[in-house]
């Protein structure tokens, strides 16, 4: 197929690809977004396939057999608890398809090495940089989502420092490349391996209640490396795409910040590594039983309910939600407090309700619910644990002091289930559990919220 | 010539991005961030072009390579998006639990 023809279905896709995402944006359209969105990628490969430049089909066949089994089999499987790690996984992936076609578009036609413009040199650095950064910065959010690496900032002694020197190095490496095309063979490994070493050190600092954010920005940063690319081979729908996914994932992050009024500088430069300097909180914990629970909740008329990550570690988004509908039938009003930051990536608790089949409208946004928190007979806190803790409200100390809460601490009675004392994800102590109106629910979530609903039913 | 026109098309796409993005209610976040990413997978095209363009059989190997993860990030990324608003859908017209 001749360059016209196949510049003409690219432009056709990537409006589809536009009016895929705008689909996305509304509840009612977002499954028909996504299939349009997914039918241009389709049309996008293929008229590529069909490009006069293609001559040899034999290995992108098997690759991309290969990888549809391990993409589709990996969606299948995963768990919604698990949908932030899995991002990350296909982040990285798209991080490094990226590298890769950067490093592969050194060997262009009328190229090869040092045959390529000054512009297309920097264009293939960039798209080598932005790749390895997303790829194993990806990996180490990875490992701390799913908990193999500690999910504390692990920043060590001088790591600015050695972040800057590995920044200064891929600067001056980068440079060399461009400018003396001789040394593009090593260079470019250089550049490689420093860019994968940058994606650990820019990540290992950022700890616990900032994973969403990174997530976000990690979205974005593939969509930029897939951009760069673009910019290297010369490709339009690369670049249209690319710059699209880009802007919604900068878009996203800065939501994020916002929704814990950090700065984006914030978190990429400092993380959360103020510790042991917030004030210990000390006080008298007040345990409650489920029989004694029940009570209460019988009793109440209004019950909002706050879920956190722990809630759907323990699986309890089910009989979180056949209690709701108990409560309902008991004559309570019932609402779902969500936090934006609750979860580990931005909206995850909304899928993880969803899944529970949760009603739509029951659920309420941070802002909503303060406004009328002192109404609220019962707060039940499931799970969550910094999205509720007073100390961002007023410990000037705490690590996690200014981000918006969702002030349960006003409402007449607080439950927090619990299995411990344990602090949370960020690793913050919680004034909430000494508070006068709290009661503790030791115990796991589920099986804690299983004798209350045995209590209703009998 | 060309540095220019691929300048205004970045441009572009950037401003649009931020437009049909920044309006999207919180519900909607996580599918709408799987999407995008499945959208950051159109480098699947440019792996395309280096495995197949007989470049030499280095660019060729980095190329199927592309292909592969290019090709995990897209499938996966569509699929897990799907399944993720088909539980926003299924909730209006029947309410039953799965698990």
């Amino acid at each position: 197929m001749n360059p016209e023809i196949i510049g003409g279905v690219y432009i056709v896709t990537a409006a589809m690809f536009i009016y895929g995402l705008k689909r996305l944006g509304s509840p009612a359209t977002a499954v028909g977004g996504n299939l349009i969105s997914s039918i241009a990628m389709l049309i996008a490969v293929i008229v590529t396939m069909l490009s006069l430049e293609i001559v040899d089909y034999r290995w992108i066949a098997v690759a991309m057999v290969l990888g549809s089994i391990i993409g589709a089999v990996t969606a299948r499987r995963v768990e919604m608890t698990g949908m932030p790690e899995m991002v990350a996984l296909f982040n990285g992936s798209g991080g490094i398809a990226s590298l890769l076609v950067g490093w592969a578009a050194l060997y262009s036609p009328g190229g090869g090495f040092g045959g390529l413009s000054a512009f297309t040199m920097v264009t293939i650095v960039l798209s080598i940089l932005i790749g390895g950064v997303t790829f194993t910065g990806s990996l180490v959010a990875w490992a701390k989502l799913s908990e193999r690496l500690g999910s504390g900032a692990g920043a060590f002694a001088g790591q600015q420092f050695v972040s800057l020197l590995v920044l200064a190095a891929l600067v001056v490496c980068s440079v060399v490349m461009v400018i003396l095309p001789g040394w593009t063979g090593p260079m470019v490994s250089a550049v490689i391996l420093l860019s994968l070493v940058l994606g650990v050190l820019a990540v290992i600092p950022i700890g616990g209640a900032d994973m969403p954010v990174v997530i976000s920005l990690l979205n974005s940063y593939s969509g930029l490396a897939a951009c760069a690319a673009g910019f290297a081979i010369n490709n339009t729908i690369l670049i249209v795409a690319g710059a699209l996914v880009g802007a919604a994932g900068i878009i996203l992050t800065n939501i994020m910040c916002r929704a814990m009024n950090r700065s984006l500088s914030h978190v990429l430069f400092s993380g959360f590594t103020a510790t042991g300097a917030a004030t210990k909180v000390e006080g008298e914990v007040k345990p409650i039983t489920a029989d004694d629970a029940f009570l209460i909740l019988e009793a109440a008329s209004s019950v909002v309910m706050v879920p956190g990550y722990g809630m759907a570690v323990a699986q309890a988004q089910h009989v979180v939600r056949e209690l709701g509908e108990l409560l309902e039938a008991n004559g309570a009003e019932v609402s779902y407090a969500i936090h934006p930051v609750a979860g580990r990536m931005p909206g995850h608790m909304n899928v993880l309700l969803a899944e529970a089949n949760v009603p739509y409208d029951q659920l309420v946004e941070m802002e909503d619910i303060n406004r009328r928190i002192e109404n609220v007979d019962v707060a039940i806190v499931i799970g969550a644990n910094d999205v509720v803790n007073p100390a961002a409200r007023e410990d000037e100390n705490s690590p996690i002091y200014g981000m918006p809460i969702i002030n349960v601490d006003y409402a007449r009675t607080v439950f927090v289930l619990k299995r411990s004392m344990a602090s949370g994800f960020s690793g913050v102590d919680n004034p909430l559990f000494f508070g006068q109106n709290t009661r503790m629910l030791f115990g796991d979530a589920k099986a804690s919220l299983a004798s209350v609903i045995a209590e209703f039913k009998s | 010539m060309d540095m220019v026109y691929l300048g205004f098309i970045l441009m572009l796409s950037v401003f649009l991005g931020f437009e049909l993005i920044s309006k999207v209610p919180s519900t909607l976040h996580t599918p709408l961030m799987s999407g995008a990413n499945a959208i950051s997978g159109i480098t699947i095209v440019g792996a395309i072009l280096a495995a197949g363009a007989d470049l030499g059989p280095w660019a060729t190997w980095l190329g199927a390579i592309a292909v592969f993860f290019a090709m995990v990030n897209v499938v996966g990324g569509y699929m897990v998006t799907d399944r993720m608003l088909s539980m926003f859908k299924k909730k209006d017209n029947s309410p039953k639990e799965k698990s």
